[in-house]
């Protein structure tokens, strides 16, 4: 055996890998993945790229609303796609918008995962009445379709929140909306991999010892239940977005103050019968298609991949 | 079997107190019922009447049980935005939903099921890839971002199909109908096309993955090892099969259709209890939310109680009372 | 010479995977007399139940016949489409699988999944289908058939739904049955009476078997004659008791060692070093080299062809030295 022969680095043996090899054979993946990295440049780099700042109110001008985009009659190249109904720039918007649309979709996912890997490692650990109240909660709120659990706890934080603090405490309040309607998998996933693990024999040996449940949990149990969480969430940071792409269309999400993509398309949505839906309307509608599209193409990519089955 | 179904029963019942304490919670608790009802200059004196006369200073317990009895009756109180019995608005407005979420299910039934099939068996056809494509398409883009192209195609651009609202109704009793007028049908068209078209992409991806599942079994090779030819073994055995769990999960859909005929109804316009739910939280309309939580609830356990009954007509293994008594030596 | 039911002539299966394309089996050749038992026996994965598949047109894809002939009753087969290799199934050739819970539909009742093979291959009306339903479940053991033709498989036992599956597959009076390890999945006191029921009906119908198994007991049993596969090839063939008594390939010799005997004294079964190589490293020359204790240099480079030894055959080079067939 040859002593300097290095083990291959983590670059090497993820290009080699079973994940890759899948990558690269399905050209739509590769597609997607490309759309997605293209985006999240342009939402990071929204401040740069962006020829205004669409949330300084004071730079709008309402003689400039509702202006074509920049190659069509009574367009201007300082706002190349046109203008909407304050005067914003459509293009700056829609940069901002789908900055707004992946923060608060991450946000949620994160806010998601903390909350129910929290109470599945919970439940999973302490058994007894907790485990059982934790899932029948659960249970109970598996059986309403996402979206209503998070229209009920935006409608609820809404009512409980002064109204003119609404605009400015909006993202908060939708993130939380949103959280709290996809927190439910991760706990059960979570609370699975701990109830296999606490039965093991080094899990075992440690409470003998003396090591505090909590570390148990987070040194050894959490790693195991971690490569499903991964999975999970990535699925579910489509659902996020599109959960808030809906709520802000309701008109119960962000603010006209700070809108995302799903907000410019419901004031879009107004100008359907006037010519200026075509920029007002079709340029965020094709942002936000695209990144739900290249999302869920991932996410699907991503589970045909870790199930063991089609192998 | 009889305990099954008294066991699913008093699982349903339980459901529904829960949900029936958040209502109430929501009721009592958020916002001041009081102040919501009542002008700015009403006195102090009389709010502390009225807060007696609805029984606010009762025992929470005692409102508690109030507020389940009136439910019950369907009595939900006053809708602060509309200033009428929170009943009659519901009332109203529920035939339209109704008909539009049963359109929308059979819809999506009617075209999931049958391409489901066809892509399960013609798994890498041409046709197969392009309806795998189109549902993917189906699946990711927001209801409410295919509602608005409909629009844009067939209301702005062709002008062929009304792009808000019912059409004309039929009142049948208190029950009010579009389906008996051109203008009403034609109303309905993209509406039930926009809510189903999610539903029926994931049935028919549904069909499609329990098909392949089942074409891999042991008894599908033995059946075709026996002989039988193709449309006995595709629509006799892998069909029956295959529909076992669709049968759960397309139950278990409908609920997941009155949720998207909330974004579906505010994109139409479509008067039902969709967008009623929608511009009740924007105006922090307590009562409305309180009973349309309570309603919706309703529906999801009665929904989930018959899937699993029907689950337990169709699958002969999970009657295992019968077995228990057969089925020994060798 | 009377023409054999089955001749399989230089048969090759290979599975195209990410990682280059596999030989499941390679250059197999043997042949099933009308009537008779023919046993095929092997570690898992020597390739026998891919042979059988084969046979029978039920190669799961991306699997294929890569070369070689399938001849039966005189016509070729292994080039026919589904829909022409249809009615063989069941009507000429028939096949038993493994695992008898799996093999039948959960959902339709032993009676219907009976008469409709019946209906398909017989063409008899539904009354008479059921009567003969009823003769084939009494004829395979099956106490109370009357009550028993209208339950579900979960119903049975294991080794009742087996006899049912049997049932199934000679309803049509098939003249081959492919047998594919018929007793692995039941307990061992019942193993015996089907393969006792197996027996008797082949018998009484003249119907040629092919049994697929890594079970040498029910070989010793049942075959007529023997075929032992290794790695995708066969390495012995011959009648059962010759090959039994006396093996000829060092491979074949090490499966009689290892059986335990009663009456035998010995502290330790002896056992072959090594292991079955996987598909895609299968060595050069003859697959066993590196496991035989008798190799030398010839055996690292040539394949052995299947030699005729004894009243069998062998694809050993130690017998070609024998024969005086050195190069």
């Amino acid at each position: 055996m040859a002593p300097d022969e290095a083990a291959p680095g983590a670059l090497r043996r993820l290009a080699d890998s079973d994940l890759f090899w899948s990558f690269r054979r399905s050209p739509v993946t590769v597609v997607a993945a490309v759309v997605t990295v293209l985006l999240l440049l342009g939402a990071a780099l929204a401040p740069v790229l962006a020829p205004h700042d669409p949330y300084d109110l004071a730079s709008l001008d309402l003689l400039q609303a509702r202006d074509p985009p920049a190659w069509e009659a009574g367009g201007d190249w300082s706002f190349p796609l046109g203008t909407d109904d304050q005067g914003r720039d459509v293009l700056s918007s829609i940069l901002y918008g789908l900055r707004l649309s992946l923060l608060v979709g991450v946000s949620a996912v994160l806010l998601a995962l903390a909350l129910g890997v929290g109470l599945g490692l919970l439940a999973g650990y302490a058994g007894g009445w907790i485990d059982t109240l934790i899932m029948r909660i659960a249970d109970v709120q598996l059986s309403f379709p996402a979206i209503l659990v998070a229209l009920l706890v935006d409608g609820v934080a809404r009512s409980l929140l002064p109204h003119d603090r609404q605009d400015q405490t909006a993202v908060y309040v939708v993130v939380l909306a949103i959280a709290s309607s996809i927190w439910v998998q991760f706990a059960r996933t979570v609370r699975g991999s701990t109830l296999v693990e606490r039965a093991k024999e080094y899990v075992q040996a440690a409470r003998i010892i003396g090591v505090h449940p909590a570390a148990i949990a987070w040194r050894h149990v959490l790693p195991n239940a971690m490569g499903p969480v991964l999975v999970i969430a990535t699925i579910n940071l489509a659902i996020a977005i599109l959960t808030e792409a809906s709520l802000s269309f309701l008109g119960l999400g962000l603010p006209v103050t700070q809108p995302s993509l799903g907000t410019l398309i419901r004031i879009g949505d107004n100008y359907i019968f006037s010519g200026e839906w075509r920029w007002m309307l079709l340029y965020p509608a094709i942002a936000l298609a695209s990144l739900t599209l290249a999302v869920n193409l991932l996410g699907d990519w991503l589970r045909d991949a870790f199930n063991p089955k089609l192998r | 079997m009889i305990a099954f179904i008294l066991r699913r029963l008093v699982q349903s019942v339980a459901v529904m107190l829960a949900v029936g304490l958040v209502a109430f919670m929501l009721f009592r608790y958020v916002g001041d019922p009081v102040n919501n009802m009542v002008g700015q200059d009403t006195s102090l004196a009389d709010r502390a009447r009225l807060r007696q006369a609805l029984g606010l200073d009762d025992p929470t317990a005692v409102q508690f049980g109030h507020f389940l009895a009136r439910a019950l009756e369907g009595d939900f109180g006053v809708s602060y935005q509309y200033a009428r019995p929170v009943r009659e608005i519901i009332a109203e407005r529920l035939p339209a939903t109704l008909e539009l979420s049963v359109a929308a299910v059979v819809l999506a039934l009617a075209g999931g099921l049958p391409m489901g099939v066809y892509t399960g068996l013609r798994r890498d056809g041409f046709l197969s890839r392009l309806f795998m494509a189109v549902s993917l398409i189906g699946v990711s883009l927001p209801t409410f971002l295919t509602g608005i192209l409909l629009i844009v195609v067939f209301s702005v651009i062709l002008g062929w199909l009304p792009s808000f609202g019912r059409g004309e109704v039929v009142a049948l009793g208190w029950w009010t109908t579009g389906l008996l007028t051109v203008s009403g049908l034609k109303s309905l068209i993209l509406p039930a096309i926009t809510l189903a078209l999610f539903q029926m992409t994931l049935i028919m991806r549904l069909v499609r993955a329990e098909m392949l599942e089942v074409l891999r079994t042991d008894y599908i090779k033995f059946a075709r090892a026996r002989g039988l030819p193709n449309r006995i073994v595709h629509f006799g055995h892998a069909l029956k099969n295959t529909l076992v769990p669709v049968i759960t999960i397309t139950g278990l859909q409908l609920g997941a259709v009155i949720a998207f005929a909330i974004i579906t109804e505010t994109v139409f316009q479509w008067p039902g209890m969709g967008f009623l739910i929608v511009q009740a939280i924007g105006f922090a309309d307590i009562p409305v939310m309180a009973a349309y939580l309570m309603l919706v609830a309703f529906f999801f356990v009665v929904i989930n109680l018959v899937v699993d009954l029907l689950y337990y007509a169709v699958d002969p293994r999970l009657r295992i009372e019968r077995s228990a008594a057969s089925g020994h030596g060798p | 010479m009377p023409e054999p039911l089955l001749a399989v002539e230089h048969l090759s299966v290979e599975i195209p995977t990410r990682r280059g394309v596999l030989a499941a089996i390679d250059d197999v050749s043997f042949a099933i007399e009308p009537g008779e038992v023919l046993g095929v026996v092997g570690e898992s994965g020597a390739g026998k139940s891919i042979t059988g598949a084969a046979i029978i047109g039920l190669l799961d894809p991306p699997s294929r016949i890569a070369g070689g002939r399938i001849v039966f009753a005189g016509r070729r087969i292994d080039d026919l489409s589904d829909a022409a290799m249809r009615p063989l199934r069941g009507k000429e050739i028939g096949a038993i699988f493994q695992d008898p819970l799996t093999s039948l539909n959960p959902l339709y009742t032993v009676g219907r999944q009976l008469v409709e093979t019946i209906r398909v291959h017989l063409g008899l009306d539904r009354s008479a289908a059921r009567r003969r339903a009823l003769a084939l479940l009494q004829d395979v053991g099956i106490p109370a058939p009357e009550q028993r033709i209208d339950h579900y498989p979960h119903q049975f036992s294991g080794g009742m739904r087996q006899r049912i599956v049997i049932a199934l597959a000679l309803a049509a009076n098939p003249r081959l049955v492919i047998a594919d390890e018929p007793t692995t999945a039941l307990d061992v006191s019942i193993q015996a009476q089907i393969i006792a029921l197996l027996k008797r009906l082949t018998r009484e119908h003249g119907t040629a078997v092919m049994l697929v198994t890594h079970d040498m007991g029910v070989i010793a049993e049942t075959a007529d004659r023997v075929a032992v596969m290794y790695a995708g090839r066969i390495v012995e063939i011959g009648p059962v008791r010759a090959v039994v008594k006396e093996p000829r390939h060092p491979y074949t010799v090490g499966l009689m060692g290892a059986i335990p005997a009663l009456g035998l004294r010995r502290e330790r079964l002896p056992q072959i070093d090594g292991a079955m190589p996987p598909l895609s490293a299968i060595p050069s020359g003859c697959a066993f080299h590196p496991r035989c204790p008798k190799v030398f240099a010839r055996c690292r480079g040539e394949r052995p062809e299947l030699l005729p030894v004894g009243s069998g055959a062998a694809a050993c080079w130690l017998h070609a030295e024998a024969l005086g067939k050195r190069p």
